[in-house]
Protein backbone atom coordinates (compact mmCIF):
# COMPACT_ATOMS: atom_id res chain seq x y z
CA UNK A 1 0.00 0.00 0.00
CA UNK A 2 1.29 3.62 -0.80
CA UNK A 3 1.17 5.90 2.34
CA UNK A 4 1.89 9.39 3.03
CA UNK A 5 2.55 10.76 6.67
CA UNK A 6 1.60 14.29 7.64
CA UNK A 7 3.79 15.30 10.56
CA UNK A 8 1.89 18.32 12.63
CA UNK A 9 3.90 19.08 16.16
CA UNK A 10 7.70 19.80 16.64
CA UNK A 11 10.06 17.06 18.22
CA UNK A 12 10.45 16.65 22.07
CA UNK A 13 7.65 19.03 22.35
CA UNK A 14 4.85 16.27 21.38
CA UNK A 15 4.83 12.55 21.20
CA UNK A 16 3.20 13.43 17.73
CA UNK A 17 6.93 13.38 16.30
CA UNK A 18 8.02 10.29 17.37
CA UNK A 19 5.11 8.05 16.69
CA UNK A 20 5.12 10.00 12.98
CA UNK A 21 8.86 8.60 12.94
CA UNK A 22 8.00 4.85 14.31
CA UNK A 23 4.68 4.54 11.85
CA UNK A 24 6.54 5.31 9.07
CA UNK A 25 10.11 3.49 9.78
CA UNK A 26 7.48 0.31 10.57
CA UNK A 27 4.85 1.14 7.16
CA UNK A 28 8.87 0.58 5.52
CA UNK A 29 9.72 -2.91 7.47
CA UNK A 30 6.06 -4.27 6.30
CA UNK A 31 7.42 -3.79 2.49
CA UNK A 32 4.95 -1.09 2.13
CA UNK A 33 5.83 2.27 -0.01
CA UNK A 34 5.87 5.61 1.54
CA UNK A 35 5.29 8.36 -1.27
CA UNK A 36 6.18 11.51 0.91
CA UNK A 37 6.38 12.68 4.78
CA UNK A 38 4.76 16.25 5.10
CA UNK A 39 6.00 18.16 7.70
CA UNK A 40 3.51 21.01 8.67
CA UNK A 41 2.75 23.74 11.57
CA UNK A 42 5.31 23.04 14.39
CA UNK A 43 6.59 19.82 12.51
CA UNK A 44 8.32 21.72 10.24
CA UNK A 45 10.80 21.77 13.36
CA UNK A 46 11.24 18.29 12.95
CA UNK A 47 13.97 19.73 9.88
CA UNK A 48 15.98 21.69 11.29
CA UNK A 49 20.26 20.78 11.87
CA UNK A 50 20.54 22.91 14.34
CA UNK A 51 18.56 20.67 16.94
CA UNK A 52 21.32 19.57 19.64
CA UNK A 53 19.45 16.71 22.23
CA UNK A 54 21.19 15.23 25.34
CA UNK A 55 23.70 12.46 24.19
CA UNK A 56 21.72 9.94 26.02
CA UNK A 57 18.67 10.86 24.10
CA UNK A 58 17.28 9.82 20.73
CA UNK A 59 17.90 12.32 17.83
CA UNK A 60 14.31 13.35 16.16
CA UNK A 61 15.90 15.17 13.09
CA UNK A 62 19.37 12.68 12.54
CA UNK A 63 16.55 10.06 12.71
CA UNK A 64 14.64 11.05 9.66
CA UNK A 65 17.51 12.27 7.64
CA UNK A 66 19.24 8.11 8.08
CA UNK A 67 15.51 6.79 7.13
CA UNK A 68 15.14 8.94 4.60
CA UNK A 69 18.59 7.88 3.33
CA UNK A 70 18.04 4.44 3.61
CA UNK A 71 14.64 4.39 2.05
CA UNK A 72 15.13 7.41 -0.82
CA UNK A 73 12.43 9.16 1.28
CA UNK A 74 10.18 12.29 0.13
CA UNK A 75 10.68 14.22 3.25
CA UNK A 76 8.79 17.80 2.42
CA UNK A 77 8.92 20.78 4.32
CA UNK A 78 5.68 23.45 3.67
CA UNK A 79 7.05 26.77 2.59
CA UNK A 80 4.77 28.53 4.49
CA UNK A 81 4.94 27.36 7.31
CA UNK A 82 9.07 27.44 7.41
CA UNK A 83 9.52 30.75 6.90
CA UNK A 84 7.31 31.48 9.78
CA UNK A 85 9.22 29.25 11.73
CA UNK A 86 13.11 29.96 10.72
CA UNK A 87 13.52 26.34 8.52
CA UNK A 88 15.52 27.95 5.95
CA UNK A 89 17.38 25.95 2.86
CA UNK A 90 19.96 27.84 0.45
CA UNK A 91 17.20 29.23 -1.75
CA UNK A 92 14.88 30.50 0.59
CA UNK A 93 17.99 32.07 2.04
CA UNK A 94 18.89 33.58 -0.81
CA UNK A 95 15.41 34.88 -1.84
CA UNK A 96 14.75 36.13 1.89
CA UNK A 97 18.21 37.67 2.35
CA UNK A 98 19.11 35.53 5.44
CA UNK A 99 22.84 34.66 6.02
CA UNK A 100 22.42 31.06 6.87
CA UNK A 101 20.30 28.19 6.25
CA UNK A 102 19.42 24.84 8.77
CA UNK A 103 17.52 22.63 6.65
CA UNK A 104 18.90 19.08 7.55
CA UNK A 105 19.90 16.33 5.55
CA UNK A 106 17.17 14.32 2.98
CA UNK A 107 14.77 17.25 3.65
CA UNK A 108 13.38 19.37 1.07
CA UNK A 109 11.07 22.98 0.97
CA UNK A 110 8.58 23.01 -1.09
CA UNK A 111 4.51 24.12 -1.25
CA UNK A 112 1.50 23.13 0.32
CA UNK A 113 0.22 21.69 -2.77
CA UNK A 114 2.74 18.86 -2.35
CA UNK A 115 0.62 17.80 0.35
CA UNK A 116 -2.71 17.82 -1.71
CA UNK A 117 -0.84 15.84 -4.56
CA UNK A 118 0.37 13.01 -1.81
CA UNK A 119 -3.37 13.03 -0.84
CA UNK A 120 -4.17 11.98 -4.60
CA UNK A 121 -1.60 9.68 -5.42
CA UNK A 122 -1.54 7.64 -2.01
CA UNK A 123 -3.63 5.20 -0.85
CA UNK A 124 -3.65 6.01 2.56
CA UNK A 125 -3.09 9.65 4.53
CA UNK A 126 -2.08 9.54 7.95
CA UNK A 127 -2.13 12.45 10.04
CA UNK A 128 0.19 12.74 13.56
CA UNK A 129 -1.10 15.58 15.17
CA UNK A 130 -2.45 16.70 18.44
CA UNK B 1 -6.47 1.45 -8.86
CA UNK B 2 -2.97 2.22 -9.55
CA UNK B 3 -3.61 3.10 -12.62
CA UNK B 4 -6.57 5.50 -12.21
CA UNK B 5 -4.11 6.91 -9.25
CA UNK B 6 -1.78 8.30 -11.63
CA UNK B 7 -4.10 9.82 -13.46
CA UNK B 8 -4.07 13.64 -13.13
CA UNK B 9 -7.82 13.86 -13.50
CA UNK B 10 -8.91 11.58 -10.79
CA UNK B 11 -11.23 13.51 -8.42
CA UNK B 12 -10.82 12.39 -4.47
CA UNK B 13 -13.24 12.94 -1.85
CA UNK B 14 -10.94 15.16 0.58
CA UNK B 15 -11.91 16.34 4.22
CA UNK B 16 -10.65 18.93 6.05
CA UNK B 17 -11.80 18.77 9.91
CA UNK B 18 -11.17 21.94 11.20
CA UNK B 19 -11.22 21.51 15.29
CA UNK B 20 -9.74 24.51 17.32
CA UNK B 21 -10.29 28.43 17.92
CA UNK B 22 -9.36 30.83 15.68
CA UNK B 23 -6.62 32.53 17.86
CA UNK B 24 -4.74 30.96 20.51
CA UNK B 25 -2.94 28.17 18.46
CA UNK B 26 -2.05 28.59 14.32
CA UNK B 27 -4.20 25.01 13.68
CA UNK B 28 -7.11 27.43 12.13
CA UNK B 29 -5.09 29.91 9.91
CA UNK B 30 -2.63 26.93 8.72
CA UNK B 31 -5.18 24.90 7.77
CA UNK B 32 -7.18 27.57 5.90
CA UNK B 33 -4.02 28.12 3.80
CA UNK B 34 -3.97 24.06 2.77
CA UNK B 35 -8.00 24.24 2.21
CA UNK B 36 -6.76 27.57 -0.33
CA UNK B 37 -4.27 25.77 -2.36
CA UNK B 38 -5.97 22.63 -2.63
CA UNK B 39 -8.56 24.26 -4.00
CA UNK B 40 -6.59 24.53 -7.06
CA UNK B 41 -6.04 20.95 -7.48
CA UNK B 42 -10.21 20.42 -8.29
CA UNK B 43 -11.00 18.02 -5.49
CA UNK B 44 -14.38 17.03 -3.99
CA UNK B 45 -13.76 19.30 -0.96
CA UNK B 46 -15.56 19.16 2.35
CA UNK B 47 -15.05 21.39 5.25
CA UNK B 48 -15.94 20.37 9.05
CA UNK B 49 -15.86 22.49 12.14
CA UNK B 50 -16.54 20.84 15.29
CA UNK B 51 -15.15 21.37 18.76
CA UNK B 52 -13.61 25.50 19.32
CA UNK B 53 -13.62 25.17 15.64
CA UNK B 54 -17.07 26.24 15.32
CA UNK B 55 -15.63 29.53 16.40
CA UNK B 56 -13.83 30.03 13.67
CA UNK B 57 -16.59 30.79 11.64
CA UNK B 58 -17.89 32.88 14.26
CA UNK B 59 -19.09 36.42 12.82
CA UNK B 60 -17.87 40.02 14.63
CA UNK B 61 -14.95 38.58 15.60
CA UNK B 62 -12.32 41.13 17.01
CA UNK B 63 -8.54 40.84 17.18
CA UNK B 64 -6.78 43.85 17.18
CA UNK B 65 -6.08 43.87 21.36
CA UNK B 66 -4.36 40.93 20.94
CA UNK B 67 -2.11 41.65 17.42
CA UNK B 68 -3.64 39.09 15.17
CA UNK B 69 -4.77 39.29 11.99
CA UNK B 70 -8.69 38.80 11.62
CA UNK B 71 -8.62 36.23 8.72
CA UNK B 72 -12.40 35.04 9.32
CA UNK B 73 -13.57 37.13 5.75
CA UNK B 74 -11.56 34.38 3.97
CA UNK B 75 -13.92 32.05 4.68
CA UNK B 76 -16.39 34.15 2.76
CA UNK B 77 -14.10 33.82 -0.46
CA UNK B 78 -13.92 30.16 -0.22
CA UNK B 79 -17.07 30.09 -2.62
CA UNK B 80 -14.93 31.62 -5.30
CA UNK B 81 -12.66 28.74 -4.76
CA UNK B 82 -15.47 26.12 -5.47
CA UNK B 83 -15.00 25.44 -1.43
CA UNK B 84 -18.66 25.03 -1.17
CA UNK B 85 -19.38 22.26 1.40
CA UNK B 86 -19.03 23.61 4.82
CA UNK B 87 -20.59 21.59 7.74
CA UNK B 88 -20.81 22.37 11.07
CA UNK B 89 -21.25 19.94 14.42
CA UNK B 90 -24.47 20.58 15.49
CA UNK B 91 -23.64 19.27 19.14
CA UNK B 92 -20.38 21.52 19.05
CA UNK B 93 -22.58 25.06 18.03
CA UNK B 94 -25.24 24.05 21.18
CA UNK B 95 -22.76 23.63 23.15
CA UNK B 96 -21.35 27.05 22.63
CA UNK B 97 -24.19 28.68 22.31
CA UNK B 98 -24.21 29.10 18.52
CA UNK B 99 -26.72 29.74 16.24
CA UNK B 100 -26.37 29.59 12.32
CA UNK B 101 -27.08 33.32 12.28
CA UNK B 102 -24.05 33.56 14.16
CA UNK B 103 -21.60 32.32 11.52
CA UNK B 104 -20.01 34.53 8.61
CA UNK B 105 -20.82 31.68 6.14
CA UNK B 106 -23.50 29.67 5.29
CA UNK B 107 -23.29 26.17 6.24
CA UNK B 108 -24.80 23.39 6.24
CA UNK B 109 -25.55 21.85 10.00
CA UNK B 110 -25.19 18.10 10.85
CA UNK B 111 -25.21 16.26 13.90
CA UNK B 112 -21.78 13.89 14.95
CA UNK B 113 -23.29 10.86 13.87
CA UNK B 114 -24.40 12.61 10.10
CA UNK B 115 -20.75 13.71 10.05
CA UNK B 116 -19.45 10.27 10.88
CA UNK B 117 -21.25 8.87 7.88
CA UNK B 118 -19.70 11.54 5.96
CA UNK B 119 -16.20 10.98 6.99
CA UNK B 120 -16.79 7.43 6.83
CA UNK B 121 -17.24 8.46 2.80
CA UNK B 122 -14.22 10.62 2.32
CA UNK B 123 -11.08 9.27 0.42
CA UNK B 124 -8.81 11.74 2.01
CA UNK B 125 -9.47 13.09 5.72
CA UNK B 126 -6.89 16.31 7.00
CA UNK B 127 -7.11 16.86 10.53
CA UNK B 128 -6.29 19.97 11.81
Amino acid sequence: MKFTVQVNEGPYQHQAADSAYQFTKAVLEKGHEVFRVFFYHDGVNNATNLTTPPQDDRHVVNRWSELAKEHDLDLVVCVAAAQRRGIVDEGEAKRNSKDAENIADGFRISGLGQLIEAGIQSDRVVVFGD
Amino acid sequence: MSEEMMDDEVVKKMAYINRRAPYGSIYALESLEVVLIGAAFDQDVSLIFADDGVFQLKKDQETAGIDMKNFSPTYRALEMYDVEKLYVSKESMTERGLSEDDLVVDVEIKTDAELADLLDDQDVIFSF
